[in-house]
Formats: structure tokens, sequence, C-alpha cells
């Protein structure tokens, strides 16, 4: 992570704390004092207009006896596996090839360029590119018409969860993309030479010697899309219509009726399986090394 | 033959990725009878007259130019508090780890936690949340962390030789900052600012309970996608995506002047 300090030198001990402290005290702030904060509503009363300090354990009463809990979080964990496999599978190709296929650096810079430059434009905007292709008479509708196959157009492609899972994958196989690729490219190709002088096949040598190697990277971009998933709720209502349940989206409509300390309470619970989730694929890869 | 087909694979990978954004960028140029789907019906500029009247529905112009503003306090406050944390991160300090692991969580927490968080705080402080202050701060917790991780890259691959060697020379801390140091990461740090300012342009979730009543250009944009059903939404994206791109194609040239420079 860091490399090990020089001692000595003119700068004064103090130096490295006033450096830090700025990003110390915002994320002080703006992160921890507002997780705590959730905490504590969580545990606050509320009527139709307020919140009321307390405490009191029904809003996780509610929040856990719910039969809808179960199920929007059962749902939301669906999407996030469904998308976690399909980012998966999409991306270590992708990354691979740009890692061990591509020949010149400036080739290799350029393409890992063009998979990041969508990262920094607008999600909404991307979910909104996919209505002339899934909507009512978009192409998909279309072509699929045209071709016989259908006699009606399908309303279904929009506002459903092939729309949800498509969109995310759409988003965040970047996300995968970036950390898989960054592991292969400190794989040391002599290992690989090695492999194939041993006689490895291709095959082999993807699954003995790279898959191994960039177990981080992979575990790295898992997280990322496990977690942007589990906490999403904008795709979920844009794509599915207000249709299809998820975590995020109960928290927010949750907000929107005011039900502030529901939603705390929700956002804890969320915040633990997400903890979760994490911890599970800790438990599988160890990521230090990578860090 | 199996590059081949991993070439393709790739290839298609691009196609989806950039696809659709780019066959919304062509229905915005329609005619005034196009709709939100093929065929393409005429060619004009008529859905970029439409997003900049003053509209029923919102106000495009205000919103963008708040997106603007809060991008750039974003991109000056993540680039200052990057680089000088990536500093510290040099030299051992008590509770580096922890700072890590908090920069971190940053990333990993669901936005709209955060986002509930930080407007609860703001509501039970009695402050009135604003897109300059509770979403500014809101922002900052997804930009920072990808600044500090930028800078972790950058000072890994550093060579200490240069700074010994100005130190040598009898540069103070400062002059071995500013003159040595600088300019070697400054490419990285036009990397930090563009991450600023583009994860803030087009920063949702984090910003929806933190922003008050004044929306910023997602905000609209997502308020309009619920009522607005004319190609006025793709000429929108089309402004919008063009935006980043220019922010994108800025700090490539910007980089790669700085490169030259520094040889």
């Amino acid at each position: 992570m860091t490399q090990t300090a020089r001692s000595g030198g003119p700068v004064p001990a103090a130096l490295p704390y006033l450096q830090a402290l700025p990003l110390a005290l915002i994320l002080g702030a703006l992160l921890l004092v507002p997780l705590g904060l959730l905490v504590v509503v969580s545990f606050f009363d509320y009527d139709s207009i307020r919140i009321i300090p307390d405490f009191v354990l029904t809003n996780y009463e509610e929040v856990l006896g719910s039969a809808v809990t179960w199920r929007t979080y059962a749902n939301t964990l669906k999407y996030a596996l469904m998308v976690w496999a399909i980012t998966l599978l999409v991306g270590f190709p992708v990354a691979y090839f740009l890692a061990f296929h591509v020949r010149s650096t400036a080739m290799q810079t350029a393409l890992f360029l063009a998979c990041t430059v969508p990262f920094l434009t607008s999600n909404i905007i991307r979910m909104i590119s996919w209505v002339p292709f899934l909507g009512r008479e978009g192409l998909i509708n279309s072509a699929l018409l045209g071709a016989g196959v259908i006699d009606r157009p399908l309303d279904a492609l929009l506002f459903s969860d092939f729309a949800v899972v498509l969109a995310f994958v759409h988003l965040y196989t970047l996300f995968m993309v970036v950390p898989v690729f960054n592991a292969m490219m400190r794989i040391d190709r002599r290992l690989i030479e090695a492999a194939v002088d041993a006689g490895a096949g291709p095959f082999a040598v993807v699954r003995e010697v790279v898959v191994p190697l960039a177990k981080p990277g992979i575990a790295i971009g898992s997280i990322f899309v496990l977690t942007l998933v589990m906490g999403d709720f904008i795709t979920v209502r844009l794509m599915g219509g207000g249709q299809r349940a998820s975590v995020g989206l109960m928290i927010s409509n949750q907000i929107a009726l005011l039900q502030y300390p529901a939603a705390c309470a929700n956002a804890v619970v969320l915040l633990a399986v997400v903890l979760l989730l994490i911890g599970a694929v800790l438990r599988v890869v160890d990521i230090r090394k990578e860090l | 033959m199996r590059r081949a087909l991993l070439a393709g694979f790739f290839g298609l990978f691009l196609l989806f990725l950039y696809g659709p954004t780019l066959t919304i960028m062509l229905l915005s140029f329609q005619g005034p009878e196009g709709g939100l789907t093929f065929p393409l019906r005429g060619t004009s500029l008529h859905w970029f007259g439409r997003l900049f009247q003053r509209q029923s529905v919102g106000d495009f112009g205000a919103a963008l130019t708040r997106s603007l503003a809060l991008g750039a306090m974003v991109m000056a406050a993540t680039v200052a508090v990057s680089v000088s944390a990536g500093l510290a991160f040099r030299r051992h300090f008590r509770g580096a780890g922890a700072l890590f692991q908090l920069t971190v969580a940053s990333l990993i927490v669901p936005s709209i936690l955060v986002s509930l968080g930080i407007g609860l705080l703001f509501s039970q402080a009695g402050l009135d949340a604003t897109w300059w202050n509770a979403a500014f701060g809101a922002q900052l917790t997804w930009t920072l962390p990808f600044g500090l991780l930028i800078m972790f890259a950058v000072f890994n691959r550093f060579d200490r030789a240069w700074e010994e060697a100005a130190r040598d020379l009898g540069a103070s801390p400062w002059q071995g900052f500013r003159h040595v140091v600088l300019p070697i990461i400054a490419p990285s740090v036009v990397g930090v600012a563009l991450f600023g300012f583009s994860l803030s342009y087009d920063e949702f979730a984090r910003t929806l309970l933190t922003a008050g009543s004044a929306n910023t250009l997602p905000l609209e944009i997502y308020g309009m996608t619920t009522n607005v059903t004319s190609p006025v939404l793709y000429a929108l994206g089309t402004v919008t995506t063009g935006v980043s791109l220019v922010a994108i194609a800025v700090a490539l040239g910007l980089m790669r002047w700085l490169r030259r420079r520094t040889g």
C-alpha cells in the first residue's frame, strides 16, 4: 500500500498528520457521523408528521417481522447474484483480452480508456438509452415482429427483471473489468511461459495460472458489483417501471413517506447484509496483497 | 483464432457499452415529428431548441449551471484533499490503517445510506440542506476514495531519488514538492480532477436527499423521465454526455501536454 517511510530529513513529524487531517475530518463528519445518526434514529419513534426521540425496537420488529421485507431482500439478492455472475462472465474475458492479447501498450491504453469512459458519463442517461431498444415500439420488438417470432409486441422488455439486470450489467461491468485487469497486469509473464513450456494448453493456463493470480481482482470487482446492486434504487425504479422491488427502493419509499426511523432501521439492516456479503467474499479470497 | 474470438467478444462489449448512448444521440437530432423509437423522422435541431426554452417541466439551464458549479467545487476539493492525503500516506503515521479503511468504506457503503444520513444530519441540526453544502459533502464521500486510490497508484511508482536529490541540493520540503514532486505527479492530479468533476456532475443517489429544493442536472433528468416522453429527453442526453466527453477530452489533452513537458 504505502512505501516504507524514510526517517530523518527536515520534514516535521507532524506533517503527515496535517496532510491527512482534511480527509479524516471530511470522512468523519460526512460518513461516520451520518451513519452513527442512522443507527440512533433507527431506534426513534415516529408519527405521520415528525420523528420522536426515543428508544424503541418497533422499527426493527416491523422491518424484520414483515414478509414484504424478506421478499424484497430476496429479490435484491437475486439481482445482485445474477448481475455478479454476468459481469464476471463478461468482465473476465474482456480484461483477459486487454491484459494478454493486445500487443502494443498504446493500443492497450486506448482500449482500456474506451472501457472506462462510460463510467464518467451519466448513469441515468445510459439507462434511458435502452428505451429505443426495449420499448413497445423499440428495435427488439420490431425485429421480432418482422421475423414473425411474435405477433404482438412484448410489453415485458422494458419494465421487467430483464431490463433491470441488463441495465445493471451495462452500468457495472466496468467495476469488474478494471480490478481484474489490474490484477492480470501484475502477473509475471514468465509464469505463463513456464506453464506453456510445461505443456499447458491455453485453457489450462487460464485455469491454473491466470484465474488463481487474478483472484484478488475478481474479489474487489465482486465487492463493487454486489454492493452497488444491493444499495441501488434508481436502476430498479427506472428500468423496473415501479413494478419491481429492491431494498434501496423500499428505503426511498419510506423516506418519501417521512418514515425516517423505519427507513433508518431498514438502512442499518441493509448495511449489515452488505457487510456480510463483503465478509463472505473476503473469506474466499485474501485481497490484502492487492491493496 | 482464439485471439480473434476474444477480440470479437471485446468488440461486442464496446458495442454494448456505447451502442445505446450513440443511438439516443442519433434520435435526438430528429425532426419535430420524431418519437422515442425508430424510424428516424427527419433531421433537425428542434429538440435541442426545446431543451433550452424554459419549460413547464423544469429548468434545464439552471440545473446545468448548478451541476457545473458543484462539479467545479467537488473537483477542487477532491484534488486538494486527495493530493494532501496521498502525501501523508507516503510516511508512517498513527491511524493510517484506520483512515485507509474508512476511505474504502466510503466507497462501499450504499449511496442511499450516505444520502439519508447526511440529509438527517442537516435536518436534525436545523440546517437547510442545499446543493452547495449537504450535496457537496455527500459527493465528496464518493469522489475522495477514487482520488486517494489514484494518488496511491502514483506514489507507488514514484521514484524518491528525485526528491532526495532536490533535498540534497538544499530545497526545502515545500520547494521539493512544488518544483520536483508536483511536476511529476501533475498528469495524475489532472486524472483526479477529472474523476472529481465527472463523478460529481453525474452523481444521483448521494445528491437526492441532500440537494434540497434546487435540482442538480441528474435530479432534473430523473424528474423528466417520469413526465417527458419526447426526444427532448434524448437531446438532454446528448448535451450532458457531450459535457462529460468534453471534460474527458480536456483532461486527456492536458495530461498529454504535461507528460510531454516533463519528458
